[in-house]
């Protein structure tokens, strides 16, 4: 199997908060990331895809689809928003680097009818990062 | 299952000898890292835990009691000091990156595992990079590996070395 991986950022602010949980235990499990004005990220977001070399192509996937999808499916849900009240999974989640992941998944899995999903890695800095296979 | 993996660096200098070959074989394998002098790396240390996303703070593992179990246990041994002189194992075990990135791990294990305020999350895999062309990856003996779902058993620890 070939891994393919593309690449794509997207800016976003959120807050790290549990409403069941008291003011008190929000900020010490929380710390910073309770701030209720919230906080942003340039996150970068690797989309991998696996498969066999088409013969004629020569491709795993068409690049251009993967574009394609990663825009209309992630960038255009997630870049430039408040995660917490803008994208309706975070309503009810908390928009950790884990949940987001996981949610990116959940977005592209159904909809990528020319490959294989495998990985997503998402950047929270270039010190975080979370990697999610689907299991 | 997801994988999350913090970053950390530290400063550490280093002579590759082994007291068990001769003067010539050392230089032989281990070139100008045998110079009696040692040299200098800033490693780059990435720890990867992995367990369910905990449904009360959306997370795999507390970052701020990982950044402290990460400093007490590795950084606070490792950073800017002599390898070979002033960490206890690498008095008699030279301290290649391999070894270095085998110790910190087995230094983690105990601590993370079904530790922390998390406790279904486990330690993953160390991975050190020495400089940028060369690192290093342990995830034990568990079976399980970062770079996927693993199809039957992972008998050996993945331990690989890439670049040059």
């Amino acid at each position: 199997m070939i891994l393919v991986t593309r690449r794509a950022e997207f800016s976003a602010s959120h807050v790290y908060h549990n409403p069941k949980l008291s003011p008190e235990e929000n900020r010490r499990i929380f710390g910073k990331c309770n701030n209720p004005h919230g906080h942003g990220h340039n996150y970068a977001l690797e989309v991998t895809v696996g498969g066999s070399i088409n013969p004629t192509t020569g491709m795993v996937v068409d690049l251009k689809e993967l574009k394609t999808l990663l825009e209309r499916e992630v960038l255009q849900v997630m870049d430039h928003k408040f995660l917490n009240q803008e994208v309706p999974a975070f309503a009810s989640k908390i928009p950790t680097t884990e949940n987001i992941a996981v949610e990116i998944w959940n977005l592209l899995a159904p909809k990528l009818t020319f490959g294989k999903l495998h990985r997503i890695r998402l950047y929270e800095t270039s010190d975080l990062y979370v990697d999610y296979y689907g299991d | 299952m997801v994988y999350l993996t913090r970053r950390y660096r530290f400063s550490a200098s280093h002579r590759l000898h082994s007291e068990a070959l001769s003067d010539e074989a050392n230089l032989r394998i281990y070139g100008k890292c045998d110079s009696p002098f040692g040299h200098g790396h800033n490693y780059a240390l990435e720890v990867t835990v992995t367990g369910p996303v905990d449904q009360e703070t959306g997370m795999v593992f507390d970052l701020v009691a990982l950044d402290g179990i990460v400093g007490k246990e590795v950084l606070e041994r490792f950073d800017l000091a002599n390898l070979n002189l002033d960490v206890e194992e690498f008095r008699s075990r030279v301290p290649t990156t391999e070894n270095v990135c085998e110790r910190i791990f087995h230094l983690l294990d105990g601590k993370l595992q079904g530790g922390g305020p998390l406790h279904a999350a486990r330690l993953a895999r160390v991975r050190l990079e020495e400089t940028s062309s060369n690192f290093f990856e342990y995830e034990g003996d568990r079976g399980v590996s970062t770079h996927g779902p693993v199809q039957g058993n992972h008998p050996r620890p993945l331990l690989t070395k890439e670049g040059s």
